[in-house]
């Protein structure tokens, strides 16, 4: 296709996938309110607009307002680049994912991706690994030993449950034979991988849920245990946005989650963009669950969990599939 | 500038680079610091095999260029390990006074 | 075209490399080094290597460098002096002078030749024919079979060893 357009469609996707994604991530805090409040039997915001629908807004604008503080003996420099580093990585993983088939545009055919590269797996291993950076740097930045503590907990414990996300993917890779997100999907046309690799899906969502740091894997940055961790010196815009890379972290690894194991963009009737998002919000809706359900780990509980638990089981799934590979 | 970049462009960037990491070590007296050349010295060289490779339509260079990260990974393990054991005992990691067994 | 790209990567592994060397807040001087691999990782996709480019990420920037700047902040060390402030003249005069000499010995005969047509070798493919991924693979488990076995071994020994060492 001429230059000229395939650069429009590149820039307009990247446009609307990132848009959306600012925007979910900022709906998924009342989302989140919500549903946490119907659990515990209350109701929620329920103040600012019906149902509380522009709470977001409502602390997007307080957030804006706030008064911007570095601390004294804070190494400026890092503080202020910390909360950006953790957020970019949770964006531009969304690159590689599809989220639908593919659209007729005035005569254009186009692929919902942004890229399709060929080793678009290995792509988001790689930036999920960078954004242990955002945390860690913003725990030392801050100068405040409570700070540092949380966020090499906090790292030590992503790079952990990393080890256990990559091998659970392994066997999804070999029965797909392809590292390519796009070529996954396509894999999973008469049957969705979590049918034939129920273990590797659950060690994903685990380590995923590990990750994100979200409930109950979330000791380095509660508010109740150490002083809420590594964000413990972060106010205003920069906390917002080390939120903001939560959120959008869970987003991403859900949508990750849909694409290897809940067959992507599959299924019948419906649309397949409409499908995409119907499992990702099962899948937002499930970390949600377990974040009002369940009490936090230990933190030495959490390692022996992830080291001594997953990773040998992430290794057995990766050898019983072989063996069923090798004698297709 | 067009075309493809040649072999020797490569080679020289990779020299360099190499070039630095030794002025690192020479130079630098923190053992961290000087590991850290260290690591950008295995990349130079990273750099000549994928290079070489690349010219020579042969994968072999890429093979070889994994084991290195492999080794370079267990080699900062193993070194990190030494340099806080050396930590502990000193309260220092310049290298400069890192020398017991002097004289 | 492949100037275009080249070029900046290239600049940039260069600076960040100098800056690694030059920079006397220890964190900083890993974070320079985090730049270097990115700009090489660049450069490797740019040589077509794309699995090792995603691996150097993986490796180097997401891990390797990830204990460097665990071991930084917890030794928590000061800044370095500066070079001209350092009183060790004649080891910075012979370190300058070594690096001067290896400079000319490597640049000058490498940008003298120029490369002649590529050979192949070792019955594998162009590099992009099969997949990069496959390919290397492939070569893995069948050319490459005992080093890879014997690289496992090297990382469960660096693995006991690092244990055993930064044991109180």
């Amino acid at each position: 296709m001429p230059e000229g357009a395939f650069f429009i469609i590149m820039v307009t996707k990247i446009v609307v996938v990132f848009g959306l994604m600012l925007l979910s991530v900022s709906y998924l805090t009342w989302v989140e309110r919500k549903v946490i409040g119907d659990i515990q039997v209350r109701l929620g915001p329920m103040r600012v607009g019906p149902h509380g629908l522009l709470q977001p807004i409502a602390d997007g604008l307080k957030l804006l307002f706030k008064e911007e503080i570095v601390p004294h003996a804070a190494d400026r420099t890092l503080y202020l680049l910390a909360p950006a580093i953790a957020l970019i990585p949770a964006f531009i993983s969304f690159a590689v994912i599809p989220f639908g088939d593919q659209v007729r545009f005035f005569g254009q055919t186009i692929d919902l991706v942004i890229t399709d590269v060929n080793i678009g797996l290995l792509y988001v291993f790689g930036v999920a690994s960078l954004g242990v950076y955002g945390i860690v740097l913003g725990g030392w930045a801050s100068n405040n030993k409570y700070a540092l503590l949380g966020g090499l907990r906090s790292s030590a414990q992503m790079i952990s449950y990393e080890l256990s996300l990559g091998l659970s993917v392994i066997g999804v890779v070999m029965l797909s034979q392809s590292l390519s997100l796009v070529e996954i999907v396509d894999a999973q046309a008469r049957t969705w991988f979590i049918v034939l690799q129920p273990i590797g899906f659950l060690i994903f969502l685990i380590c995923a849920v590990a990750e994100t740091n979200r409930a109950p894997f979330d000791l380095p940055e509660a508010e109740t245990e150490l002083v809420a961790g590594f964000h413990v010196e972060y106010g205003s815009m920069k906390f917002a946005m080390y939120f903001m890379a939560e959120y959008a972290n869970m987003i991403t690894v859900s949508a990750m989650t849909t694409t290897l194991f809940l067959g992507g963009w599959r299924g019948p009737w419906l649309p397949p963009v409409v499908w995409f998002l119907i499992k990702l919000y099962l899948l937002i809706f499930l970390f949600i669950w377990l974040r009002s359900t369940l009490p936090r780990f230990r933190y030495d509980q959490l390692m022996r969990f992830g080291w001594k638990v997953l990773l040998p089981i992430a290794l057995g799934n990766i050898m019983i599939t072989a063996v069923f590979v090798a004698l297709r | 500038m067009t075309g493809t970049v040649p072999l020797n462009a490569y080679l020289i960037l990779s020299a360099v680079l190499f070039v630095i990491g030794v002025a690192g070590v020479l130079i630098r007296r923190n053992a961290l610091v000087i590991f850290m050349a260290i690591e950008l010295m295995l990349n130079a060289v990273n750099l000549t095999f994928v290079a070489f490779s690349r010219f020579l339509h042969s994968m072999d260079g890429q093979i070889i260029v994994l084991f290195v990260m492999a080794v370079a990974a267990a080699e900062v393990a193993v070194g990190l390990a030494i340099i806080i054991a050396l930590h502990r005992n000193k309260e220092s990691v310049n290298v400069d006074e890192i020398n017991l067994l002097k004289g | 075209m492949e100037w275009l790209l080249f070029v900046p990567l290239a600049a940039m592994a260069l600076v960040t490399a100098v800056l690694v060397i030059v920079l006397r807040n220890p964190v900083y001087c890993a974070l320079s080094l985090v730049g270097t691999f990115f700009a090489l990782s660049g450069i490797y996709l740019l040589l077509q290597a794309q699995f090792i480019a995603v691996v150097q990420v993986i490796v180097y920037a997401g891990a390797i460098m990830v204990l460097f700047l665990f071991v930084v902040m917890l030794l928590d060390l000061g800044h370095e002096l500066p070079v001209w402030l350092q009183r060790d003249r004649p080891r910075l005069l012979i370190g300058a002078g070594v690096v001067v000499l290896l400079l000319l010995e490597l640049v000058i005969p490498i940008g003298s030749w120029t490369a002649r047509a590529p050979q192949g070798s070792s019955g594998s493919e162009s590099v992009g024919g099969v997949g990069n991924t496959q390919l290397v693979g492939r070569l893995l488990f069948t050319d490459f079979l005992v080093p890879f076995e014997i690289t496992s071994i090297i990382l469960l020994i660096a693995i006991i060893g690092a244990m055993v060492l930064a044991r109180r």
